[in-house]
């Protein structure tokens, strides 16, 4: 019970997972490629959010 | 900058707090009663509601639900509106989810003792309040998500990705898994039947894990540990991959808890591939955590929020490495239905889901009543006793996992195995008692932490809502020089909720459509006939008592299992399983061949077994079912549970739930007959007469089939 015999039942099946592994391929790439190119200071504010260093507690 | 001010919901955090104490308690305590009960398994004293096969459930539901459930809510009711700056969306949502889950679990705990379920784990509960969960889950949906769009921080948080994960996908996998057709209100079949059953499930039950107990939990760790640690998480950019990739891969890893099975291969294959590069994303986000501690080591010392985070994280460094191990054919061959999987998962859920709730509620209590913790060295002693209990816990069940795993392959110099099934389970009561110590002091330490925050709360005053003045967002937003596509998702949540669907919906269609759509996946078995109505009855007590908890029906391709049980299981033998039966755990042995070969045993043998298991299999850990020869079958249900069987396409001819009952009492006679030349006298609508029918039915088809080819030859 090997996987290619139940996919070459399908019509144009070569086609489908050429087409995953480049949307996938695309979207790391791009995710990685974007991630590396991240602007450093705006990345130290986001990464700084959970601190609320921004905001003042009011006397409650 | 202007400022406006915010006042955040604490009141709806602090109810969320208590019922994950509560909740806690009472799911740790369920499970240390079962624990017991393999120990000294008279101790169900013949009361179905205090019996393992009906308690575990209640024992996994608590704990993953009520105690994780409500521990995911109150991290995120507190993160939430600080991250995006706003208070919850709206209170009465707030509360109609706080109550709705917490009627949802009662339910559960009730129904799940009278034995209402659907024995498919981790989803065992029937219909009714399955459809009360999803409606629940919408509330917490349009909470959440209406929090993030009035947000005053133009950025999501990475925090919140993992949530928006988390609300998607269990409700993706909640309503998938949970489809049914019901029988009455307290009993449905599974929509699926045998082996497209199981894959379901298990695409349920391994992602139940990742996206009730891991991501959730993630988004926690990315928020919580900053804050207790007062400095921002190691690498923000690592935690953007470690995002992506975990959800994309997780969805894949389900067919690793088939391995072996009469799943088809392929799909085991694509399970073990996704699960090994499953390591790379856990091991990110765990190294993510640890390391924002750099610099820092000095203050886990003296903090102990500190410490129950680095335990968790570690643990689930662990437990995310051992998984993809499991998930190797080799190893899972060695490893599955034994305790070792028991060890495994109890590291998940004691270190990295209890430690990380634990920690976060040492942090969150004093803050929320304004005062310091009542006993630090009490909490102190809280985190050894805790991971002293992990340990105790977790060794004795791998050393018994081996064990098992090692006397069930054993065979003597004349290639006959070495022991019994009743000798392998005899030789764990050791290990099993020592696994009850080690959770009586987790369970200890839990108790400690409720008193210390008890004492907590009662020094300090509770701040319902804390007013903040937060920066007012620009309406306009600059967009920055450099900016690319990812950017944008992360300021809109809907969209990004879509792309985090898309891509775990992905993984799921490739595993789960081609084993409906394509016939081959599972080769039909003409000798396979549907159930007779005795036998359906007796399934459905076979249900009900939660048999499955204990004993497996799939026989695995190893000489060492069919030398013990008969012929291997094939996919083509379960297409009239609604629900499968396959199991998890062999605390007893498989029963797939019960009825057949050399495992065949008399009527009589099953009546005054269930009676009394130990008068037959001393030393036997089973607990015994008087009820089931005192109380009556629900004969009644028969036409409707016939008919929900057509629906099904089980083919019964048309009109037989008609006469399903005349049939039922005929085959029930013969047995009462049978049981009478035994000297055993009783009525034959007794229920433990229906389980007897189904017990004996048990491979009875696959072994028509093999007869008719051994003619044929």
């Amino acid at each position: 019970m090997s996987f290619t015999y139940y996919l070459s039942n399908i019509d144009g099946v070569s086609i489908y997972p050429i087409i995953s592994l480049i949307i996938f391929f695309i979207f790391f790439v791009g995710l990685f490629y974007w991630v590396s190119k991240l602007d450093k200071k705006s990345i130290e504010e986001i990464s700084n959010i959970p601190l609320d260093k921004n905001d003042n507690q009011l006397k409650n | 900058m202007d400022y406006v001010k915010v006042s955040y919901d604490n009141k709806i955090v602090k109810h969320f707090a208590i019922a994950t104490v509560f909740w806690g308690i009472i799911g740790m305590t369920v499970g240390l009663w079962i624990a017991l009960e393999l120990v000294f398994p008279q101790l169900n004293m013949g009361v179905p509601q205090l019996t393992f096969g009906r308690d575990r459930p209640i024992h996994t539901n608590a704990v993953i639900f009520a105690f994780v459930g409500n521990g995911i809510f109150m991290g995120v009711y507190y993160s939430l509106q600080r991250l995006c700056k706003a208070r919850m969306f709206n209170d009465t949502l707030s509360k109609i989810h706080f109550w709705g889950w917490q009627l949802i679990i009662v339910l559960a705990a009730l129904s799940l003792s009278m034995g209402f379920t659907t024995s498919k784990e981790y989803a065992e509960l029937e219909w009714p309040i399955d459809i009360l969960i999803t409606l629940i889950w919408v509330v917490f949906g349009i909470n959440m998500m209406g929090t993030i769009m009035v947000r005053r921080e133009r950025h999501i948080y990475v925090g919140i990705w993992f949530y928006i994960a988390t609300l998607v996908t269990v409700a993706m996998l909640h309503i998938v898994n949970s489809l049914a057709i019901p029988v009455s209100l307290t009993k449905s079949y599974s929509m699926f039947g045998g082996v497209q059953d199981a894959l379901v499930q298990w695409w349920y039950g391994h992602n139940a894990v990742a996206f009730f107990l891991t991501t959730p939990y993630l988004g926690l760790m990315y928020y919580f540990l900053p804050k207790a640690a007062n400095r921002p998480v190691y690498s923000y950019k690592l935690s953007i991959v470690h995002f992506w990739t975990l959800i994309f891969l997780y969805i894949w890893a389900g067919p690793h808890h088939l391995l072996y099975t009469a799943l088809p291969h392929w799909a085991q294959t694509l399970g073990t591939a996704f699960s090994i590069m499953l390591i790379a994303p856990s091991w990110g986000g765990m190294v993510n955590g640890l390391l924002t501690l750099r610099g820092a080591w000095d203050k886990v010392r003296e903090d102990v929020v500190l410490k129950f985070m680095v335990v968790a994280v570690t643990a689930y460094g662990m437990s995310t490495f051992e998984g993809p191990m499991l998930s190797l054919k080799n190893v899972n061959a060695i490893g599955h239905f034994t305790d070792w999987i028991v060890a495994h998962v109890h590291v998940g859920a004691l270190g990295w889901n209890g430690f990380l709730t634990f920690g976060i509620l040492y942090w969150l209590i004093p803050r929320m009543w304004r005062t310091t913790i009542y006993s630090k060295s009490l909490a102190n002693f809280h985190f050894w006793i805790g991971t002293l209990g992990i340990l105790v816990y977790a060794v004795p069940m791998y050393w018994g996992g081996f064990t098992q795993a090692l006397m069930w392959k054993d065979f003597n110099p004349d290639g006959q195995l070495t022991y019994t099934f009743l000798e392998t389970s005899t030789q764990l009561k050791g290990m099993y008692a020592l696994r009850s110590i080690g959770g009586a002091l987790y369970l200890t330490g839990v108790f400690m932490m409720a008193y210390n925050l008890f004492k907590t709360a009662s020094q300090g005053s509770f701040l319902a809502n804390e007013e903040v003045e937060v920066p007012e967002m620009p309406k306009i937003y600059n967009k920055q020089k450099g900016e690319n596509w990812h950017r944008p998702i992360e300021r809109r949540p809907i969209q990004f909720m879509v792309l985090a669907l898309i891509i775990v919906i992905i993984g799921g269609v490739v595993e789960l459509v081609p084993t409906f759509l394509i016939k081959s996946n599972v080769p039909t078995i003409s000798s396979v006939k549907p159930y007779t109505p005795l036998e359906l009855q007796g399934r459905d007590i076979y249900v009900r008592e939660g048999c499955y908890n204990c004993h497996s029906q799939m026989v695995r391709p190893f000489r060492s299992e069919t030398e013990r049980y008969g012929e291997y299981s094939k996919a083509g033998e379960f297409v009239y399983d609604h629900p499968f039966q396959w199991g998890s755990k062999r605390t007893g042995p498989d029963l797939a061949r019960e009825g057949v070969g050399w495992l065949k045993k008399p009527d009589s043998w099953h009546y005054i077994h269930m009676l009394d298991p130990r008068s037959l299999s001393t030393g036997s850990i089973m607990p015994a079912y008087p009820w089931l020869h005192e109380d009556e079958i629900d004969t009644a249900s028969t036409p409707a549970k016939i008919r929900v069987m057509q629906k099904l396409g089980v083919p019964y001819e048309e009109g037989y739930d008609q006469i399903a009952n005349e049939d039922l009492m005929k085959q029930a006679d013969a047995i009462a007959l049978s049981l009478k030349t035994d000297n055993i006298e009783t009525a034959s609508n007794m229920e433990i007469i229906a389980l007897i029918a189904y017990l004996q039915r048990l491979g009875v088809d696959i072994n028509a089939e093999t007869n008719q080819q051994k003619l044929e030859k």
